[in-house]
């Protein structure tokens, strides 16, 4: 049976991760190579890097930092950030990225999702997508959630699956930050819609949250987070033991 | 020295990357005498089935393979690669493979239950049966590997050294004589995917 997926963020800005505690056995906890070793150490299942960089410097560090994670951990690595075109996808999959995660340059330009996926395959397009419910509505929000595109989500989700999107992270913008837990309700819509892996964001603050993510919703095949993984509030070994614990699927060695 | 096949498809820095993490040096080519010279063989792969096999035909490189599979030398199929090793594929259309490894690929949405998502994306067991093959002599029975595939090999039962529980028992891995082939992606797989490259390298040709 596939195993359920505990994915770690890193926001990485000129070459160095944003947020970050001492964990114990880690020099340098804005390292984004040895943050991501840790991680791969402890579990992780899969790793995010987030190119939060706008310079032109910022982002050729960020390429010789991914080359650098790729070439000494070999678990999956997706890459998002300032994707905005095909050069885009060529320059971070050169250095090892196995996945390309697109949001608002998708947005911007809305037949990147299926020349991208023709050219790599869909299974290394990753569609995120930040929603935040206006009056009741699911709406593509843009620029980090500041922006409301006034598109309906389930529709834009639909929409880029169709055109080859292999995967969904969806970001809830309410529950993000708030730490009471994933956006079931959001969720639960966006794996009726469609058939390609849905990974939760936004909202985890504690195990239990993790649990009840995957014991509501059998359809998301993945937790997405940062801070609670950064601040070491939840340990991902931890996490998945007691996960596996309640039942859930699991890689534990 | 594992020669890594450059036939125009996918990305190998991480595939290089993890033989080298293994103390193993290898040479990524498209040259027949370098390919000749090696110990060993790595035929990788993402992307369509006939598009790759017309890629590598094209290139002369299908022949090398063969000749070299044929001559005792080891070689692995990783992925694409794997699926690439048998008589034929059905992924749109017909299409002949190199016929190294008897059976064929065929789409796994015809053997799993409706409902399942596809491709098969993620990390999956790995079952052994009664013998566990050499390749998978640093591994235990259930240790999971990273898997991203649509399509399955098929007609191989004689060939089968692992498969994987997806709502059907999919081929995993597959092994005749020196031939080798892995579904999954090693080289994504943490340390267990580490160590399948490991046990490749230390078999004796």
């Amino acid at each position: 049976m596939i195993t359920k997926r505990i994915i770690p963020c890193l926001d990485v800005k000129n070459g160095r991760v944003v947020k970050g505690v001492n964990f114990e056995g880690l020099n340098d906890v804005s390292s984004p190579v040895e943050l991501a070793r840790y991680y791969s150490r402890h579990g992780a299942d899969e790793l995010v890097f987030y190119d939060i960089t706008a310079s032109v410097e910022g982002r050729a560090l960020f390429t010789d930092i991914l080359r650098e994670v790729a070439s000494t951990i070999f678990i999956p690595l997706t890459v998002g950030g300032g994707i905005n075109t095909l050069e885009d996808f060529d320059r971070v999959l050169k250095c090892g990225a196995d996945k390309v995660s697109v949001n608002s340059g998708a947005i911007r330009n809305p037949s990147l999702v299926g020349e991208a996926a023709k050219r790599y395959g869909d299974q290394c397009v990753v569609l995120s997508v930040d929603v935040k419910r206006v009056d009741g509505v699911f709406r593509v929000f843009a620029k980090g959630g500041r922006e409301n595109t006034g598109m309906e989500a389930i529709e834009w989700i639909k929409r880029c699956v169709a055109n080859g999107a292999g995967e969904i992270v969806v970001n809830s913008i309410d529950t993000d930050g708030v730490k009471q837990g994933f956006d079931l309700e959001m969720l639960e819509a966006v794996c009726n819609a469609v058939s390609v892996p849905v990974i939760a964001s936004g909202g985890a603050g504690c195990m239990d949250h993790f649990t009840q993510l995957f014991q509501a919703l059998p359809g998301v095949d993945a937790g997405l987070a940062a801070s609670i993984f950064h601040f070491g509030e939840v340990e991902i070994s931890d996490l998945k033991n007691t996960l596996a614990a309640n039942g859930i699927p699991m890689r534990l060695r | 020295m594992v020669a890594i096949i450059d036939y125009g498809v996918g990305n190998l820095f991480s595939l290089r990357s993890s033989f080298l993490s293994v103390g193993v040096e290898t040479v990524v080519t498209s040259d027949p005498a370098v390919i000749r010279a090696a110990d060993r063989i790595v035929l990788p792969g993402v992307g369509a089935f006939g598009d790759a096999a017309q890629k590598l035909r094209q290139s002369g490189l299908a022949q090398v393979v063969v000749e070299q599979a044929r001559a005792g030398k080891p070689l692995l199929g990783i992925c694409l690669g794997m699926q690439l090793l048998f008589d034929k594929s059905l992924e749109y259309g017909e299409h002949q493979g190199l016929g190294l490894i008897a059976g064929e690929v065929r789409p796994i949405a015809e053997t799993i239950p409706k409902g399942l998502k596809i491709p098969h994306i993620g990390w999956n067991a790995l079952h052994f049966g009664a013998n566990k093959h050499p390749l998978f002599r640093y591994l235990e029975e259930g240790d999971c590997v990273y898997f991203v595939h649509s399509f399955y090999g098929a007609k191989c039962a004689d060939s089968v050294i692992a498969t994987a529980e997806y709502g059907a028992e999919l081929t995993a891995a597959v092994a005749h004589k020196n031939v080798y082939g892995c579904q999954f992606h090693p080289e994504k797989s943490g340390e267990v995917g580490l160590n399948i490259l490991r046990a490749f390298c230390e078999k004796e040709a």
